[in-house]
């Protein structure tokens, strides 16, 4: 008899998690960042509803400012017929310009915190598939695999669901929704793991390459394209690749040689930095900056 | 993400794919850890993330920082501060929720569950405590056994770990004396014969300085037994016991994408299957056979074992669809719908006995109403209390009866996952929506099968045929003053005019008599109406067309009588009066009292009214005049199909 591993038993409960929302919610959607997590519940999920299509539409919240390569594996994802995949962008963002350079945390609060809410509400949304992981960072270690939100979208910690055995409560009011987080148990040694094994692709800026790069503020930037307002600086090319993707001008690089997953994991296996250290988002107050994010609506 | 041992480093840098191999043949032990406040959990846990190297430099340097702003440990890491992750947790030093930490050993990768230790958070304990193999339980060396150390041994033997370790902590303060050792292990040992856990180690350790934590403490020669983690390392687990047990999928969902593929997918919680086994779906007992495993691919697998999730098909065209269960055909598990339980209480409002609240057990959702409870468990003692009802963090053992019959399983803490996937539920209140409560079942009640109802041969179609009508339930809700009593009284008298034969049931005169031992607590207006819904049902068996005049606030109840009454007779009619209107008109004068506070529990003013969401009928009375609601609700009755 085979005996399951450790990402065999992960994979099973992903399943198992999104086979309960989409059996329970009335209209569930996923959440789709482009990233590699995204991609690994992407995978799952496809591997959940086989030989249906997916029975939820994917929902990419833009913020105008991703890198040109994650648009590219975007709407290739969208070419597929299976798959229904719906684009937002926050009109007042749009309206006002809103960028990273000039508008400081703004921009994730409008762009992301803001569209996504807008999102969600507009079409009627209930239950929204997120791949963050409790290995990210401390109050999504706390965080239920169904997180419910309430009306105006907040999470409030102290009164999380009791979450027994693999029984999900899906039920809710009108109005209200949740954030279901099939990843939640993996690590990210796991999902590149997982990416390895089941041959899932990802954008090359994972993977390291010549880019073009400026230095600001002790993180390595890529100037993606001419939007980057540059300050007297000469764009320098590095050999880079990114651990995590989000806005091009708030993701930093690390140089690296890393050129294959297994590379990669070498070289995140032998560092002494966390992946979200190149993550501008942490650092705006201290130790409870995503928990408060997460109150206010945020992924 | 966790760093490698520093064994593995060199193997890392030379062949990773090597070393991934290695990772993958890893097992998976879940585990929780359990104390008093300040027996040091948290610290003890951000120690073995920092021996097993699993915090990265930056992370570090956070914990320095915080450590001096936040901390409670002088000019030492306060590792205590790696995982209380919430601020209101950073501010009062204790741990609100459960967190969950993922590192791992040479052997085996490990989830932890760090579960907090206030009795007011016991929920979230239980959180952890559900999915986990074995428990850590932390006792300050200082202070030994304390309540709080017994009620997770219980709470955590009662949700099925059966594994436990007691880490005698802070040794350094109690200068590693085996003495102070030895006495708590005493101490220990016959509280946990009495709740059965038989499976436990002690162990000495200081979270605070590392010892017998990951390597062996030099200030304890005396102790010979493992470290902390050579125990996680080499404890037996269970997940290969659960393979062996008879088959049990509970069905998720049907996977129909076209008229040629019908597919059933879900979890395997025990078992083994594979194309050509035999399986019985219940409850309906049919027999047929698996076709084939879809693996989320085109390929087909030629076994799937329990644990995974697999999409099967089936040899014939049976019913099957999600809350079923496919099971061994040879040895099926049985099906109820009266059972005894343990409960846990999680809710501030406690619980209403004949309440309906949703019942979740595996993919089952039904209505399941409490009896009051048996008795209430004095955890510290273990000692039966009588109980009215549970509060919150009260467990209970009471009988309950569901709507339907559900597929389960006994829940035993020595079974499989199988026993935890169908002996496990959750109760949901059905209008907050809120997860109220967990329980274990026990064992299916016989007193539902051995009172069997008696066969009369003259029954409710003869009733109704000699009558020459259709029964019906016209049950009027709404507010106090809204007009339920004299629209009512209007439609009895234009179908008595007809020659119908009715009822009315008036809310005032029911209590005057048969209610008259009930108030209007909650729970009280529950039994009030569930009465009334029988007598209703039971007239409405003889044949009578039965009006019933009642507040009724509550969907729940609502929705609990109209579940008694057959299919087409049950006509909710919503008499919707704004809660204004009916204050103005106060025929009664009980608003003026409500308000003046001479009156509690008045529906409207210090207690909710639920309007219907699905009534076959809503009267707006600031539109309709009550003789022209009268005809309305008389033309809806007597044109129905």
């Amino acid at each position: 008899m085979r005996a399951l591993t450790h990402l065999d038993r992960l994979e099973a409960e992903s399943i198992h998690v999104l086979r309960e929302t989409v059996a329970e919610a009335d209209r569930p959607v996923m959440l789709y960042s482009i990233g590699k997590d995204s991609a690994v519940m992407l995978h799952l999920a496809r591997k959940a509803f086989f030989p249906s299509p997916l029975p939820f539409p994917l929902l990419h919240v833009d913020t105008t400012w991703k890198f040109q390569a994650m648009y590219a594996l975007r709407d290739k994802v969208a070419a597929d017929p299976t798959i229904d995949l719906m684009v937002y962008k926050n009109p007042e963002a749009e309206r006002q310009g809103i960028n990273p350079f000039d508008h400081g945390s703004r921009h994730t609060d409008m762009w992301k915190t803001e569209g996504l809410k807008q999102a969600l509400d507009k079409f009627g949304f209930d239950a929204a598939f997120g791949g963050a992981r409790r290995d990210e960072e401390k109050s999504r270690a706390k965080e239920r695999v169904f997180s419910f939100r309430d009306r105006n979208h907040r999470w409030d910690p102290k009164r999380q669901r009791p979450e027994l055995w693999s029984l999900y409560n899906v039920r809710k009011n009108k109005g209200e929704s949740i954030r279901v987080f099939p990843l939640s148990n993996w690590t990210e040694l796991d999902v590149w793991q997982y990416i390895l094994k089941e041959k899932i692709e990802i954008v090359p800026l994972y993977f390291a390459a010549e880019r073009p790069t400026v230095e600001r503020d002790g993180l390595i930037l890529m100037v993606d394209d001419d939007r980057f307002s540059l300050d007297g600086e000469t764009p320098v090319m590095r050999k880079v690749r990114f651990r995590t993707l989000g806005c091009y001008p708030l993701s930093g690089a690390v140089e690296s040689e890393a050129a294959t997953v297994e590379a990669i994991v070498a070289e995140m296996l032998l560092t002494k930095t966390s992946e979200r250290q190149g993550r501008a988002i942490d650092r705006d107050a201290g130790g409870a900056s995503m928990e408060k994010k997460k109150q206010e609506g945020y992924f | 993400m966790s760093r490698p041992l520093e064994s593995d480093r060199e193997l890392i840098r030379t062949d990773v794919r090597a070393w991934l191999a290695q990772q993958e043949a890893k097992e998976l032990l879940r585990f929780i850890t359990c104390g008093s406040v300040d027996d040091g959990k948290s610290t003890l846990i951000g120690r073995l993330l920092y021996e097993s190297k699993q915090i990265f430099d930056d992370q570090l340097d956070a914990l320095q920082s915080d450590s001096k702003r936040h901390g409670t440990q002088g000019e030492k890491i306060d590792f205590a501060l790696l995982v209380d992750g919430l601020s209101a947790e950073r501010e009062q030093g204790i741990t609100i929720d459960v967190a969950y930490r993922f590192f791992s050993s040479e052997k085996r990768k490990f989830i932890v569950a760090d579960t907090p230790g206030h009795e007011q958070y016991t929920r979230n304990m239980v959180t952890g405590a559900s999915t986990a193999d074995l428990a850590v339980l932390l006792v300050d060396a200082r202070k030994g056994v304390l309540t709080q150390t017994r009620r997770h041994s219980y709470l955590a033997k009662l949700v099925g770990i059966r594994r436990f370790v007691l880490a005698v902590n802070k040794m350094d303060l109690v200068d590693y004396d085996p003495a102070a050792f030895q006495s708590i292990i005493a101490d220990y040992r016959g509280f946990a014969a009495q709740i059965g856990a038989d499976e436990w180690v002690a162990i000495p350790v200081s979270g605070l300085n590392g010892d017998n934590i990951m390597a062996r403490s030099e200030a304890m020669p005396w102790y010979d037994g493992p470290t902390l983690l050579e125990h996680l390392d080499t404890v037996p687990l269970d997940v290969a016991a659960d393979a062996e047990k008879p088959l049990r999928m509970p069905v998720q969902w049907v996977n129909r994408p076209n008229q040629n593929f019908r597919g059933f997918a879900g979890q395997i919680a025990s078992g083994t299957m594979g194309p050509g086994a035999e399986v019985r779906i219940l409850p309906s007992g049919k027999v047929t056979r698996i076709a084939r495993i879809v693996v989320g691919s085109d390929a087909e697998a030629d076994e799937a074992v329990a644990g995974e999730s697999v999409t099967i098909t089936l040899a014939d065209e049976v019913d099957c669809s999600r809350g079923d269960v496919i099971a061994a055909a040879a040895d099926p598990p049985e099906a109820a719908d009266q059972f005894e339980a343990t409960i846990v209480w999680m809710a501030d409002e406690e619980l209403l006995p004949g309440r309906g609240y949703w019942l979740k057990l595996g993919t089952q959702s039904v209505t399941a109403m409490i009896q009051q409870p048996k008795y209430e468990i004095n955890v510290n003692t273990l000692e039966h209390l009588a109980a009215p009802t549970l509060g919150l963090n009260a467990i209970g053992v009471a009988e309950i009866a569901t709507d339907r019959e559900i597929v389960f399983e006994p829940y035993a803490v020595e079974g499989s996952s199988a026993n935890k996937a169908l002996g496990g539920f959750i109760l949901i209140d059905k209008s907050t929506n809120a997860t109220v409560a967990c329980g274990m079942l026990h064992f299916a009640l016989r007193r539902a099968l051995n009172v069997h109802r008696q066969h009369l041969d003259v029954g409710r179609e003869t009733h109704a045929a000699l009558k020459g009508q259709k029964p019906a339930v016209l049950w009027f809700t709404g507010l106090s003053g809204a007009g339920k009593s004299t629209i009512a009284n209007l439609v009895e008298k234009k179908l008595a005019a007809r020659g119908r034969h009715t009822f009315l049931l008036d809310g005032d005169n029911i209590r005057h008599g048969l209610n008259r031992d009930l108030g209007f607590t909650e729970a009280d207006r529950i039994e009030n109406i569930r009465r009334v819904g029988e007598i209703a049902r039971l007239m409405a068996d003889a044949g009578l067309i039965v009006l019933t005049a009642f507040i009724s606030p509550f969907r729940a109840e609502r929705h609990m009588v109209r579940r008694m009454i057959p299919e087409g007779e049950f006509f909710e009619i919503f008499v919707d009066t704004p809660l204004a209107e009916a204050e103005k008109r106060d025929v009664k004068g009980l608003y003026a009292k409500a308000r003046a506070g001479e009156l509690k529990n008045f529906t409207g003013i210090d207690s909710p009214y639920e309007p219907p969401e699905d009534a076959e009928l809503r009267i707006d009375t600031t539109e309709l005049s009550a003789d022209e609601a009268a005809d309305a609700i008389v033309e809806k009755l007597l044109t129905r199909r």
